[in-house]
C-alpha cells in the first residue's frame, strides 16, 4: 500500500518537521531558560528579589502565552523577515515557533526551579555562593529531571505547532497532511502522516522519560 | 551507628590547614568568636508584625560549644540565621572574631560566610550530588582545584566515618549519615565557627548520641567554636559548656549548663527543665 510516491513526500516532510522543531526547541530554550530563571530568582524571598522585574517578566510571559499561534505567526511577519530575511519557508517558520516556545518554556522552567528546596538554596548562600553560583550549581542541576521533562513537553508541543507553519509555506508533516490528505482527498497520505507523527511524538516522549529518570537521584530507587 | 575513630589522617590534615589555629594569639585569649549586641528582628508589617528577636546580646568565646535553647517560636532559628546574616537584623550588631559584619554585603559578606560552617535540621544536601560532591561543593564555590577538593572531601568523609559511602546519593543514606555528610560539608572550607540549627531534631536517639560525639570530637580536635540551637535539653547537657535560654525573642538566662539547668532562675528556664523531665 505504501507506494514510493507517498514515501517520497513523507521523507522530506519529516525532515522539514524535524528541522523546524529542533531549531525552535534550541532557540526557544536559549531564551526561555534564562527568562524562567529570571522570574524565579526575582520572586519575593528568593536569591535576587525584585518585584518590578518579576512582575514585568511575568506579564511578558503571559502576553506571549495568550496569543494563538496561528495569529502570532502572521502578526510577527515583519520581525521574521528582519531576522532571517524572508517570512516564507521552513527556516522562516523557526522564528514564530521560537517566539511561541519561549514563554511556554519560561513557565515550565519556573515550575521546575520552584521545586528546589529553599533550605538547599540558603545552605549554598550560607557557604558564600554568589547568586550566579546558586543558579548554575544549585537551581539548574537540582531541577534537572523536571527540566528534562519540560524540554520533552515543549518539543512535543512544537511538533504539533509546526503543523500550522504550513500556512506560511514551511512544509512539514502537518502541511503534507492538509494539502494532500485533506485538500486532494488522499486518505492514505493523511493516514501515513498521522502515523509518522504519532511515532515521532512517542519517540520524543520515551527519550525524555528515559533521560529524566537517568538524571534523577532524588529517590533511592533510581 | 558507628562512632568514628578519633585519630585519623584526616584529623591531622584538618589541623595543619585550619586557619583559626594559625590566627592571632589575641583572638584565642580575649576576643569573642561571636558577639551579638542587641540584635532585633521583626517579620511582616503592620498588624501581621511578629517580633522574633527583641534585643539579644551574647558572647561566644573561641573553642566553646555554646547552646541556645528555647521552646518552638522562641526565635532560636532566626537568631542563628542572623549570625551568618541569612536573616538581616533590623537593629543591633553582629561581630565575628571582633569584626562588625552587620553591614556587610556582596563579596565581603560572602567572604565572612565562607568562614562560618552551618549544619541544618533537614541536612539541606544537594539531592543530585553524591556525598563526595556535596562535600566538595563549598570548595568549588571558593575555587579550590578539583584534585585538591576531592582529596580533602575524601579525608573529611573518612573523618565522619563515611568514606565508603562517598559515591552514594543522599537518598541512599540514612538520616544520621546525611547529617554526617552535612558536617563534613560544613568543615570543608575550614571554618572558624560552626553553626548548628536543630541538628539532632530529625535524628533518632541513638543517631543523636553518635552525632553529638562527633561534634564534641570536632570541637576538641580542631578547637572549632560551635553554636548550637536546639529545643532538646539533653542535647545541650551532652555537649554544651554554656547555654542561653531564649524566650519570646529575649535571652532569659545565660550561664554554664549545670547552673542554668540545675538552678533555673527564670520562669522560661524552669518550664524547659520541667518539660524535659516530663519528656524523659
Amino acid at each position: 500500500m505504501l507506494n514510493p510516491q507517498v514515501l517520497n513526500m513523507l521523507w522530506p516532510a519529516l525532515w522539514e518537521t524535524l528541522y523546524m522543531v529542533a531549531g525552535a526547541a534550541l532557540f526557544g530554550h536559549l531564551f526561555g531558560i534564562p527568562l524562567g530563571v529570571l522570574v524565579v530568582v526575582t520572586s519575593p524571598g528568593h536569591i535576587l528579589p525584585n518585584a518590578a522585574i518579576h512582575r514585568i517578566a511575568g506579564v511578558v510571559i503571559n502576553i506571549g502565552r495568550s496569543i494563538p499561534f496561528i495569529i502570532l505567526m502572521v502578526a510577527i511577519i515583519p520581525f521574521t523577515r528582519w531576522v532571517v530575511g524572508t517570512s516564507i519557508g521552513t527556516t522562516a517558520a523557526i522564528v514564530p515557533l521560537t517566539v511561541a516556545a519561549v514563554p511556554y518554556i519560561a513557565r515550565l522552567v519556573e515550575q521546575a526551579l520552584h521545586e528546589v528546596d529553599l533550605g538547599v538554596i540558603q545552605a549554598a548562600q550560607g557557604m558564600g555562593a554568589t547568586p550566579w553560583q546558586v543558579i548554575y550549581k544549585v537551581l539548574l542541576p537540582e531541577s534537572l529531571p523536571s527540566l528534562v521533562l519540560g524540554v520533552t513537553i515543549t518539543t512535543v508541543s512544537l511538533v504539533s505547532y509546526s503543523a500550522m507553519a504550513g500556512a506560511i509555506g514551511a512544509g512539514g508533516l502537518g502541511d503534507l497532511a492538509i494539502r494532500y490528505g485533506y485538500q486532494r482527498f488522499r486518505g492514505d497520505v493523511m493516514l501515513y502522516t498521522v502515523v509518522v507523527l504519532v511515532v515521532l511524538v512517542q519517540l520524543i516522549q520515551m527519550a525524555g522519560n528515559f533521560i529524566a529518570r537517568r538524571v534523577d537521584h532524588r529517590h533511592p530507587s533510581s | 551507628m558507628r562512632v568514628p575513630l578519633l585519630v585519623r589522617e584526616g584529623v591531622f590534615f584538618l589541623h595543619a590547614h585550619n586557619g583559626f589555629r594559625n590566627g592571632n594569639a589575641k583572638n584565642t585569649a580575649t576576643v569573642p568568636m561571636l558577639r551579638l549586641e542587641n540584635v532585633e528582628k521583626t517579620y511582616g508589617r503592620g498588624a501581621n508584625q511578629v517580633q522574633a528577636l527583641r534585643g539579644v546580646s551574647l558572647d561566644v568565646m573561641p573553642g566553646e560549644i555554646f547552646g541556645i535553647i528555647g521552646l518552638s517560636g522562641a526565635g532560636k532559628s532566626t537568631l542563628i540565621r542572623c549570625i551568618n546574616l541569612l536573616e538581616r537584623p533590623q537593629a543591633g550588631r553582629v561581630f565575628i572574631d571582633g569584626v562588625d559584619v552587620t553591614g556587610y554585603k556582596g563579596a565581603s559578606l560572602r567572604a565572612v560566610r565562607r568562614q562560618i560552617g552551618m549544619v541544618f535540621q533537614h541536612f539541606n544536601l544537594l539531592t543530585n550530588r553524591t556525598a563526595l560532591a556535596n562535600v566538595t561543593f563549598p570548595m568549588e564555590i571558593v575555587g579550590v582545584p578539583r584534585k585538591e577538593r576531592e582529596g580533602r572531601a575524601l579525608e573529611l568523609l573518612d573523618f565522619v566515618g563515611l568514606r565508603e559511602k562517598a559515591r552514594r546519593y543522599p537518598s541512599e543514606l540514612s538520616g544520621g549519615e546525611k547529617q554526617r555528610v552535612g558536617i563534613a560539608r560544613a568543615l570543608a572550607t575550614e571554618p572558624r565557627l560552626l553553626l548548628c540549627d536543630e541538628p539532632t531534631s530529625a535524628l533518632d536517639p541513638e543517631t543523636t548520641t553518635s552525632f553529638l560525639n562527633l561534634l564534641k570530637d570536632i570541637n576538641r580536635r580542631l578547637g572549632l567554636t560551635i553554636v548550637m540551637v536546639t529545643h532538646q535539653m539533653h542535647v545541650v547537657r551532652a555537649v554544651c559548656g554554656r547555654v542561653a535560654v531564649l524566650d519570646q525573642g529575649r535571652v532569659a538566662e545565660l550561664g554554664p549548663v549545670a547552673q542554668v539547668f540545675g538552678a533555673p532562675q527564670t520562669e522560661a528556664a524552669r518550664r524547659l527543665v520541667k518539660e524535659a523531665a516530663l519528656g524523659a
